[in-house]
C-alpha cells in the first residue's frame, strides 16, 4: 500500500471492493465494465471470497440480497441495461434495508444502445430506480483515483444507513488507466457485527428481513422510517468539488468525466479572457443544492453538461430556483463533448466577458 | 508541462501497449498520467487508439482533441487525426506502411521506417518500440531509462523473455532522430 499503480478504471474499483473487506461478488458480465467481475474472478480465491458469475442481472441481485441479509459486505457490478433488470432486486433491497454497493459503468441507451460511454442513467440512479418510495445514494467519481476512494467509502455509507449506494461511472472511467493509490485495508473479520442480520438465531430473537408489509399502516411507518434515513443522507452525505468560482459569469455544472472536459474548456475559454467556473457534483442524491442556490447570486447563468439529452440539468434548475438562467450542452448516445463544443456554447449564452 | 499524444494504428501493432508503457514511465517520474483507449467493436481488425496525456499538474479531460504529438502507424489513422493535431505540433509516422504526404505545413513531420528496422532487429511486432524510442529522443518529457524499466511491469511475464529486444528496439529509435 502507498504505492501507485496504473490501473484501468474497472480493476481499481474491484481492487478497492477487496480493499474495503468485499469478499461477495455476484454479476453478469456486460460491456464496458467487464474488467471488473474478471478481474474479481482472478483475486477473489486468492482472499477467499466469493465470486459467482449468476445466470442473469435477475438472479445476481437477488444473491446479493441474500448476502447482504446474511450481514456480509456485498458487491455487484453492471452496466445501463443491465442495472435495469436489476432494479426490481434493488427496490426490494432498499425496502429491506440491506446494504450493498451497485456499480452502474454507464453506456448509450434507451434499451441496448451502445457500447460507448454516456450519463444517460442519471434520473434511473437518483430518483426512479424502481417501484416505492425509495433512493439510493449516488456517488460519480471523475477519476481512477476518486472511483477507489468512493467504492471503499461507499461501503461505509451502505452500512451506515442499511441502504445500497451506487456508483456510477461512464465508460470512460471503467476503462481508461491511471495512478491510483490504496490509502487503505480493511479486514473483513474485523468489521463490525451487523444484529440485525440472519445468520443463525441460535440463542436470541430471530430477525426478519423483509419488504412485505401487508398492513398499510405498518408500511406507512416504514416508508416514514426510511424517508427519515435519506433525510440524514441529504444532511450528512453531499459531496462536491468547485473549482474557479470567483469572478466569473458562468457556471458549468458537470459530473463525472464530463467535469473534467469542462475544466479543459475552462482553461480554454479563459485564453480568450472568457471567465467560466465549475460546480462538479459528487454526491448525485444527495444532489449539492445549496451550494448552485448560494453562486447564483454572484453569476450570470448557469450551464449543465451532461452525455445526456439533459437530466441532471432539472435538479440544476431546482437548486437555482429561477435566480439565474440554466441553459443545457448535451451529447448523448455514446458521443462524448469536446472542450470546444462546450466554449462555443458559453459564447452563444453571452457568458463572455462583462 | 502538458503533452497530450494520440497513438494510432491498426490491432496488433502494439498501439495500446506503447501508451501504457509511456503512461506507466510516466507514472514512474511522479508525473500525472491518463491513458484513454479506444474501445468498442472498431477494435476488432480495424484500427486502434489511445490517448496519453502526461503533465505536471492535474489532467482535465483524458481525451484530447488536439494533441501535442500524433503518432500512426498506418495509413487510416493518419487520414483520421492528422486534421486535429495542434498547430505547430508533432506527428511522427512509420513510413514502412503510409506511403502517403501528410497535407499540412504547420505541423514538424517526422517519417521513421519502423517496420524496415523492426524486421531488422528480428520481429516486426516491436516497430511500436522504435517509434517511442525516436518520439521521447525528439520529444525529452520522459527518460528512455524509465522506459525500459518499466517493460517489466507492463508486458505480461510471458512476453518478458522479449525485453532484451524491446530495449534494442527503443535504443534503435533514439539513433533515428
Amino acid at each position: 500500500m502507498g504505492d501507485k499503480v496504473l490501473m484501468k478504471g474497472n480493476e481499481a474499483i474491484a481492487e478497492a471492493a477487496i480493499k474495503a473487506g468485499c469478499r461477495y461478488f455476484f454479476g453478469y458480465p456486460i460491456t464496458p465494465q467487464s474488467e471488473l467481475p474478471a478481474y474479481l474472478a482472478r483475486k477473489f480465491p486468492e482472499v477467499g471470497g466469493v465470486f459467482l458469475q449468476a445466470e442473469s442481472e435477475v438472479a445476481a441481485i437477488n444473491m446479493v440480497y441474500g448476502a447482504a441479509g446474511a450481514g456480509a459486505r456485498v458487491l455487484t457490478s453492471s452496466s445501463s441495461p443491465g442495472v435495469s433488470l436489476k432494479a426490481e432486486g434493488i427496490s426490494y433491497m432498499a425496502g429491506a434495508e440491506l446494504p450493498a454497493v451497485i456499480i452502474n459503468i454507464m453506456r448509450g441507451g434507451p434499451g441496448l444502445g451502445s457500447i460507448q460511454p454516456s450519463q444517460s442513467d442519471y434520473f434511473q440512479a437518483t430518483k426512479g430506480m424502481a417501484h416505492g418510495d425509495f433512493r439510493l445514494c449516488v456517488l460519480a467519481p471523475s477519476s481512477v483515483q476518486e472511483a477507489v476512494d468512493l467504492t471503499m467509502e461507499a461501503f461505509e455509507i451502505a452500512d451506515r444507513y442499511r441502504n445500497p449506494v451506487m456508483i456510477v461511472g461512464d465508460g470512460m472511467i471503467g476503462q481508461m488507466m491511471e495512478p491510483v493509490e490504496f490509502k487503505k485495508e480493511v479486514d473483513p473479520e474485523k468489521l463490525p457485527q451487523k444484529e440485525w442480520a440472519t445468520d443463525g438465531a441460535k440463542g436470541r430473537e430471530k430477525n426478519v428481513i423483509t419488504s412485505l408489509f401487508l398492513d398499510p399502516a405498518d408500511l406507512e411507518k416504514h416508508n416514514w422510517k426510511l424517508k427519515g434515513k435519506y433525510d440524514r443522507m441529504e444532511e450528512n452525505e453531499v459531496r462536491y468539488e468547485t473549482y474557479n468560482l470567483d469572478d466569473v459569469d458562468t457556471v458549468i455544472v458537470a459530473y463525472g468525466t464530463t467535469a473534467r472536459i469542462a475544466i479543459s474548456a475552462i482553461e480554454l475559454a479563459a485564453e480568450e479572457g472568457i471567465k467560466v467556473g465549475l460546480i462538479r457534483p459528487i454526491s448525485l442524491y444527495p444532489f449539492p443544492y445549496d451550494i448552485i442556490k448560494k453562486t447564483a447570486a454572484d453569476v450570470k447563468n448557469f450551464l449543465a453538461v451532461e452525455m445526456s439529452t439533459g437530466q441532471m440539468v432539472e435538479d440544476v434548475r431546482l437548486a437555482v430556483e429561477g435566480q439565474k438562467p440554466v441553459y443545457f450542452y448535451g451529447r448523448p448516445g455514446g458521443m462524448v463533448p469536446s472542450p470546444e463544443e462546450i466554449v462555443e456554447k458559453v459564447k452563444k449564452i453571452g457568458g463572455g466577458s462583462r | 508541462m502538458r503533452e497530450e499524444i494520440i497513438m494510432a494504428g491498426f490491432g496488433g501493432q502494439g498501439i495500446m501497449s506503447m501508451g501504457q508503457l509511456l503512461a506507466y514511465a510516466g507514472m514512474k517520474e511522479g508525473k500525472e498520467v491518463s491513458w484513454m483507449p479506444s474501445y468498442g467493436p472498431e477494435m476488432r481488425g480495424g484500427t486502434a487508439n489511445c490517448t496519453v496525456i502526461v503533465s505536471d499538474s492535474r489532467i482535465p479531460s483524458p481525451l484530447s482533441s488536439r494533441p501535442d504529438t500524433l503518432i500512426v502507424m498506418n495509413l487510416p489513422s493518419l487520414n483520421k487525426f492528422a486534421p486535429i493535431v495542434k498547430k505547430g505540433g508533432t506527428i511522427i509516422l512509420n513510413s514502412s506502411l503510409i506511403d502517403s504526404e501528410v497535407k499540412r505545413d504547420d505541423v514538424e513531420v517526422i517519417e521513421i521506417p519502423a517496420n524496415e528496422i523492426a524486421n531488422k532487429l528480428g520481429n516486426s511486432r516491436i516497430a511500436n518500440m522504435v517509434v517511442l524510442g525516436a518520439y521521447l529522443t525528439h520529444h525529452k518529457i520522459i527518460d528512455i531509462a524509465t522506459v525500459k524499466e518499466s517493460l517489466k511491469s507492463v508486458l505480461s511475464e510471458r512476453h518478458h523473455n522479449l525485453i532484451p529486444l524491446n530495449e534494442k528496439a527503443l535504443d534503435r529509435g533514439t539513433e533515428i532522430v
